[in-house]
């Protein structure tokens, strides 16, 4: 692999004033984010309809909730987000440090590698090959594969800022780096494992401490992966969109470093009330609200940039897109510490309001900021000035905003019903509910929970439309590095 | 204060580090907040640029960082009054309860208060027997929400059964009938086990004792000239149970063959995999959970499902 790179390097270094940024592997993961987007976000209606028809869970154990539920999260998480990811680190790290991406052949091993882990997720899944962690589902030979990914990103990723010919590395560039260390450290510590076949491994902790090391695993993956990266994200697209300065140098410094140590130590909150040591829930929970201070701090960054350009907002859809998202993240900042608190987690933990809470993330935030990226993104990357129809995007942000509005209220409503439904109690000390009497109470909630992903999933035929148009027969532009330095 | 394992150095570890990361915290907002020399006025822009993108000098914003320190005041005195900082259990002395040898926990005194309301109910209602009291519209009540809770996930909402789990509603009972058997069944819980004869019978006598066993429950469908068959072998292997009669013997926990009432099933196929394979049935003991006053009253409510 090094003598390859070393040879692609000099190569470049020779052909330096013709040197061009490496698009076709941001133009492949562009792609493949919608295309997983649709995928995943399928599954995921198809699940909140099974909540709501059971017959649909059919007579097959491939097509059953349990089976599709954990396909769903890992397709959107790390098919459409991971894939939105790498598209956007790619671009933005050769843009800001001014080179073209370091790494060579590695460079598509991520891509084909990537898509490859994916793939065997949507077999292996339905199959029920299953770690039976959550978001660490996959078996042991996928969850190397995703290693070795990993480590060529990180080679590729830094290598290109080590390359880089700007002094400063750009704040998006930090937020990036953090996500892939630390998704390094989480995705390998959690998955030790002793295999037993090829299909079969058990984890290599003990009760508790396994389920200590899940959770700091699973909130760190929400924490590097869903807020730090797409932070990376928003950092270079709202301030691109709006044309406008970052609001603060100053506050980009204090959030980035509070965020990415103090995001270290929230998992406990995940359980509250369990066989947990005390202590340790404690720590969970009050660094989990102080937390939401460097959060809010990425919110406050990214919406007061467009200070002095708020009546774009009225034009472009796009610029709305990022700037709801960012609201979206401020909510579900906001919701997150309160529900580590554990008074509140006694009435929330393990009802629907957490599912709402994280698809207020999901949807809101995640999926939000990804989609307007795109739309910033894919005409840039062939030749375009914007997509073919401002009105479709317009379109697309009102159903993607509806949707998740729809979404989150009705399972707001349902997990404080449902939690206060499981509390109450008779005069005898009996509970007043019986489990399946709170069931059928969510069933409206249930359907608009449906109506509200089905909604979100609608707009995302119109951005494939959308970019058909925009892309079908034209030629992928290649972009000079410009010779500049700052 | 709580007694805690830690050892010392972890201890210090967990201390140590807790406080590190929140006084640097701390100090990186004062730092950050700090004029340097040489840099650019306020609401400046710092004069990097990054394909095209720059950034404004602008200063923390106040709300914000109150926000910020008042989260950082209330972890610390979170941490002062509860357990956190490694073995040190806090002022307040509070523990939930989740390590069983400790004392006062939150989970013994909401426990402490629970029975000190609830529990008269229940003791009023020990001191009627089980008859009296499965005719007493309040006792009924509580007995059904106790039954719902507990015991519906298996025998059902409407006390039906399901396969494998008996129906408590059509007047048959596996281990007795009577207010006594039913409450020693809650109490104690009941292990049922039919060993399978597939060895000993061969497939072809699986299927004649199979529809002697129809007969027995006086089913149309059953094949008489098989079941003559079966009927030494019943003598031989079943009746030692099920009685020569088929009448069962609840004290083993044999089924009343003669009812036509199937806990795995009643059809031909279902009643031959039983003797094949045979049964092992268990029912959970309820008395350490519910406690003896509450399976009292819950047994009044299952003695009152057949009544009617």
């Amino acid at each position: 692999m090094e003598t390859t790179a070393d040879t692609h390097n000099t190569s470049a270094q020779a052909a330096r004033s013709q040197e061009t940024y490496d698009y076709k592997v941001v133009r492949q993961f562009s792609i493949m984010t919608i295309v997983w987007g649709i995928v995943g976000m399928l599954v995921g209606v198809l699940i909140a309809a099974q909540l709501v028809w059971p017959a649909l869970n059919t007579n097959l154990e491939w097509f059953t909730f349990g089976r599709l539920r954990p396909l769903h999260t890992n397709a959107v998480i790390f098919a459409f987000g991971g894939s939105a990811l790498f598209a956007t680190s790619y671009y933005i790290v050769q843009r800001t440090c001014q080179t073209r991406l370091f790494g060579g052949p590695l460079v598509g091993f991520t891509f084909w590698g990537w898509q490859l882990i994916i793939v065997l997720a949507a077999v292996t899944l339905p199959l029920g090959m299953t770690m039976g962690k959550e978001y660490a589902e996959l078996e042991w030979p996928i969850a190397i594969l995703i290693a070795l990914v990993w480590v060529a990103y990180a080679i590729v990723f830094f290598g290109t800022i080590l390359k880089r010919k700007v002094s400063h590395i750009y704040v998006a560039n930090w937020f990036f780096g953090a996500f892939i260390i630390t998704i390094a450290v989480l995705h390998i510590v959690n998955n030790i494992s002793m295999p037993v076949t090829l299909f079969k491994s058990y984890s290599a902790y003990p009760g508790t401490m396994d389920a200590m090391i899940q959770w700091w695993y699973g909130h760190n993956a929400v924490g590097f992966f869903l807020t730090a990266a797409f932070l990376g994200m928003m950092y270079y697209f709202v301030p691109k969109q709006a044309g406008r300065p970052i609001y603060s140098y100053r506050l980009s410094v204090v959030h980035f470093w509070a965020l990415v140590s103090l995001y270290m130590w929230a998992g406990p909150h995940h359980l509250h009330y369990t066989a947990l040591p005390d202590w340790v829930q404690s720590l969970g929970m009050v660094f989990s609200l102080i937390l939401l201070a460097p959060s809010w701090g990425g919110m406050i960054n990214g919406i007061m940039t467009l200070s002095g350009a708020w009546h774009k907002l009225r034009t472009d859809p796009i610029l709305r897109f990022l700037i709801v998202s960012l609201s979206f993240y401020g909510l579900a900042t906001f919701e997150g510490p309160m529900m580590s608190i554990k008074t509140v987690n006694a009435l929330s933990h393990y009802t629907d309001w957490t599912i709402g809470h994280v698809h207020g993330g999901a949807l809101g935030w995640v999926a939000m900021i990804s989609i307007g990226s795109l739309y910033a993104l894919i005409p840039a990357l062939w030749g375009k000035e914007k997509m073919y129809s401002i009105k479709a995007i317009e379109w697309h942000f009102w159903l993607s905003t509806i949707g998740t509005v729809m979404y989150i209220v009705s399972m707001w409503i349902a997990g404080v019903m449902q939690g206060l439904m499981w509390r109450a109690v008779n005069a005898d000390g009996t509970l007043t509910y019986n489990f399946v009497e709170t069931l059928v109470q969510m069933y409206p909630y249930y359907f608009l929970r449906f109506l509200g992903g089905a909604v979100f999933f609608l707009g995302m035929f119109i951005m494939v439309w959308n970019v058909w148009k925009t892309i079908a027969g034209e030629k992928p532009v290649v972009h000079t590095v410009p010779q500049t330095a700052h | 204060m709580i007694e805690n394992d830690m050892s010392t150095f972890w201890h210090w570890w967990v201390v140590v580090l807790t406080l590190a990361n929140i006084a640097g915290i701390y100090w990186l907002i004062r730092w950050t907040s700090k004029k340097r020399p040489g840099e650019v006025a306020q609401g400046a822009e710092t004069g990097h640029s990054w394909d095209g993108l720059t950034e404004y000098n602008n200063p923390l914003p106040r709300w914000w960082l109150y926000m910020f320190y008042i989260t950082i005041v209330f972890a610390l005195i979170y941490l002062v009054l509860y357990p956190g900082l490694g073995r040190f259990g806090g002022l307040l002395g509070w523990h939930s309860g989740n390590e069983l040898n400790v004392e006062n926990s939150q989970y013994q005194k909401e426990m402490a208060r629970a029975d000190a309301r609830y529990q008269p109910v229940y003791t009023a209602w020990a001191e009627q027997d089980i008859d009296s009291l499965s005719r007493d519209f309040d006792a009924l009540t509580t007995g059904r929400r106790l039954y719902l809770n507990y015991c519906s996930t298996c025998h059902g909402s409407d006390a039906g059964g399901a396969t494998g789990f008996p129906s408590l509603a059509n007047g048959v009972w596996q281990w007795g009938g009577a207010p006594a058997e039913i409450k020693h069944t809650l109490l104690n819980g009941r292990q049922a086990n039919m060993p399978g004869f597939e060895q000993m019978l061969g497939d072809e006598g699986v299927s004649n004792v199979a529809q002697y066993v129809l007969q027995l429950a006086g089913r149309s469908d059953a094949d008489a000239a098989m079941a003559e068959q079966g009927q030494p072998q019943y003598m031989t292997y079943c009746s030692g149970c099920h009685g020569a009669e088929g009448k069962g013997m609840a004290m083993l926990g044999a089924p009343n063959l003669t009812a036509n009432a199937w806990v795995y099933g009643g059809s031909v196929g279902a009643i031959e995999t039983t003797i094949r394979q045979g049964r092992a049935g268990v029912m959970p003991a309820f008395g350490e959970l519910l406690g003896e006053d509450r399976v009292h009253v819950l047994s009044a409510y299952v003695y009152s499902l057949d009544r009617d």
